[in-house]
């Protein structure tokens, strides 16, 4: 393992019960690098995602995020969730706070920020994702596009060092996608980590620097897009391809 | 061909009064029927309680003894005490009103209530007192209205110390006699004081208590979780009345001797109990309506449990059962009533004592209405505020 691996993941194994979902996963990021991760439904990936900063205990192995070990020890807990934003399929905003608030929530509490300092930074934010007139509406009163584009500046108010984002784009109507896709295409331009389960291929082939497909909880393959795309080695990811790439 | 461009005016609905009817009142011979039947009913209905009302009814039962109803024994040239937290009171409400409610007329018009009570036989002292009330109401208000972010907090801060001060003015606190501020025992509160006292302590102590007991219930601690189950289910297994006897009899069993508790607080604490028990499981169920996203959420942002529980969760799941949380505090101020039976004197216990007059023996009917329309009026009042306040909150909403 060298210096320079901002995460790293070793023979991680998690089960449901009886069901395995994680049968040893091992990935290592480097800072800068977007890696997209793609599968079918139930292949754990987002499982994978969520142990990374422990949204799902693992049961075995050992995660690093920032040279913090991920165990019981709630400081560890919260000391790597304060440093990685995550982006829901859900969005999951606070309804009951308008948009400027749920931005600026965990500044304030778990940052202590002032609260000048912190509106300062979310109006920059909303300006970034193209939404500064929005500031003061609840999420409910917002398109889908929107509500996505409020979650990504609401975790990049923490000023993460890792950026997660499971399936930001699945529960959006097809002309909200691109907005959403842009966003994150211009954050990973300007050198987030960022590990993105997605099936959004325009977006791995434009920006990923290297994908990983997963299937029954395992890796089965990992590469850069190019050789991802043009000549997979193994045939699961073939078929897979094949299927999402065949319209 | 049809073109499609020219669309068809929409029918032309015609409206009236008559048209109305035959629609609704009058659409089939059952309709019809029903109507009339209907009309019928309510039309004997209130000619027989009109009649009573206006005419064999003997309503000085009432203004004889309004004083009784309304403070019980409490001493008539202490009632200044009284009336001087009722104008604290309407001065914080004016100046809510006027700093959060600034476009309601409805709340505004609360203001005059005092003024329009005017109109009901009190003596001289107490009328003046009921205009000064509208007088501090809107004076507060113009207040609040005229620096409504300057006043904010300390506003907050006069309805947080007010119970205190309510209590403080009511028991008085000097022994000494002969000074300006005598105590006032307890056993001479009585009638709508005594009523909204207890209903007053019972819903502010029994609110963070049912929510502690809704939090203890979902915890992951195996204790906590159990003890929380174990009151809420032991206490909602038993009617009020038995609490309260046993609050009033069997507890001064288990105390040292020389240690009394006063009467009107243990009645308290047993409203308070009682009470929290069944707000435990009503806010229980708004927890429970929080989708795990929204602690997901607040997690990944490095959030604390305490933090997502205080700042995320609770707010949402108590929004959300501002309509049943209502209804229970109508339910405990209802339930005050049977205070009467361990022979406290609140609206019905006092009813019980004008009717054992001799000079207003047989006069039921007046009394239990007049007393009744005192209930209706203030739950309908905390239903109608519970209405505009979810209204007000609604913008939030998913």
């Amino acid at each position: 393992m060298t210096q320079d691996n901002i995460i790293s993941v070793r023979d991680v194994h998690k089960w449901y019960g009886n069901y395995h979902a994680l049968r040893g996963v091992s990935m290592d990021v480097k800072k800068r690098e977007v890696i997209v991760i793609f599968g079918p439904s139930g292949s754990g990936k987002s499982t994978f995602i969520r142990t990374i900063n422990r949204l799902e205990d693992h049961q075995r192995g050992q995660i690093l995020v920032d040279g913090i070990e991920l165990t019981h020890d709630v400081r560890n807990i919260e000391q790597v969730r304060a440093e990685t934003g995550m982006v829901f399929q859900q969005f999951n905003l606070f309804p009951h706070l308008t948009v400027l608030q749920n931005i600026t929530l965990a500044p304030l509490q778990v940052r202590k920020w002032t609260r000048q300092k912190a509106e300062e930074v979310a109006m920059q934010l909303l300006e970034r994702v193209g939404i500064p007139d929005q500031a003061q509406k609840f999420p409910g009163q917002l398109s889908g596009g929107q509500q996505q584009r409020v979650a990504i500046a609401r975790a990049l108010a923490m000023q993460p060092k890792i950026m997660l984002f499971d399936e930001p784009t699945s529960a959006l109507d097809p002309e909200m996608i691109k907005e959403v896709l842009d966003v994150m295409v211009e954050l990973a331009k300007s050198g987030m980590t960022m590990l993105v389960v997605t099936h959004e291929m325009g977006f791995a082939r434009a920006v990923a620097d290297r994908m990983f497909f997963f299937d029954q909880g395992q890796i089965v393959e990992s590469g850069k897009p190019d050789d991802i795309f043009k000549n997979p080695k193994e045939e699961r990811t073939k078929l897979f391809l094949s299927q999402i790439l065949a319209h | 061909m049809a073109n499609l461009n020219s669309v068809l005016p929409p029918l032309t609905e015609r409206s009236g009064p008559l048209r109305w009817m035959r629609k609704n009142l009058f659409g089939s011979w059952l309709d019809s029927l029903l109507t009339v039947l209907g009309a019928l009913l309510v039309y004997w209905a209130v000619k027989g309680f009109l009649t009573w009302a206006l005419t064999v009814a003997e309503w000085e039962v009432i203004s004889a003894n309004l004083r009784l109803i309304l403070i019980g024994q409490y001493p008539i040239e202490q009632a200044w005490r009284l009336w001087t937290w009722l104008a604290i009171l309407f001065f914080l409400a004016g100046n809510s009103i006027g700093i959060w409610a600034r476009g309601s007329k409805y709340a505004f018009v609360v203001l005059f209530t005092p003024a329009l009570l005017i109109l009901l036989p009190f003596g001289s002292a107490s009328r003046i007192w009921l205009a000064a009330l509208t007088l501090t109401g809107l004076i507060g208000w113009g207040l609040g209205r005229a620096r409504p972010h300057a006043l904010k907090r300390s506003v907050i801060a006069g309805w947080v110390i007010l119970l205190p001060v309510i209590i403080l003015l009511t028991r008085g606190w000097s022994e000494t006699e002969g000074s300006a501020v005598p105590i006032v025992t307890t056993n001479l509160w009585g009638g709508l004081l005594l009523t909204f006292l207890l209903t007053v302590v019972a819903i502010l102590f029994s609110f963070p208590l049912g929510v502690l007991l809704a939090l203890g219930r979902r915890s992951k601690l195996p204790i906590i979780r159990w003890s929380s189950v174990a009151y809420i289910e032991l206490v909602r297994g038993v009617p009020l009345i038995t609490i309260l006897f046993m609050a009033q009899l069997m507890l001064p069993l288990f105390l040292p001797e020389g240690v009394a508790i006063d009467r009107v607080v243990r009645a308290m604490v047993g409203m308070t109990l009682f009470s929290a028990a069944y707000l435990a499981e009503n806010v229980r169920g708004g927890l429970q309506a929080i989708p795990r996203g929204q602690y997901e959420a607040a997690h990944a942002l490095g959030l604390s449990g305490a933090q997502t529980m205080t700042l995320i969760v609770l707010p949402q799941a108590l929004r959300l059962v501002i309509p049943i949380l209502v209804g229970q505090f109508i339910a405990v101020f209802k339930d005050t009533s049977l205070v009467a039976i361990v022979g406290l004197f609140d609206l019905l216990g006092i009813a019980k004592t004008v009717l054992a007059q001799p000079a207003f023996l047989g006069l039921q009917r007046e009394v239990y209405v007049f007393i009744s329309l005192i209930y209706w009026v203030l739950s309908y009042g905390m239903s109608y505020l519970s209405q505009r306040l979810e209204e007000r909150l609604g913008a939030g909403g998913r």
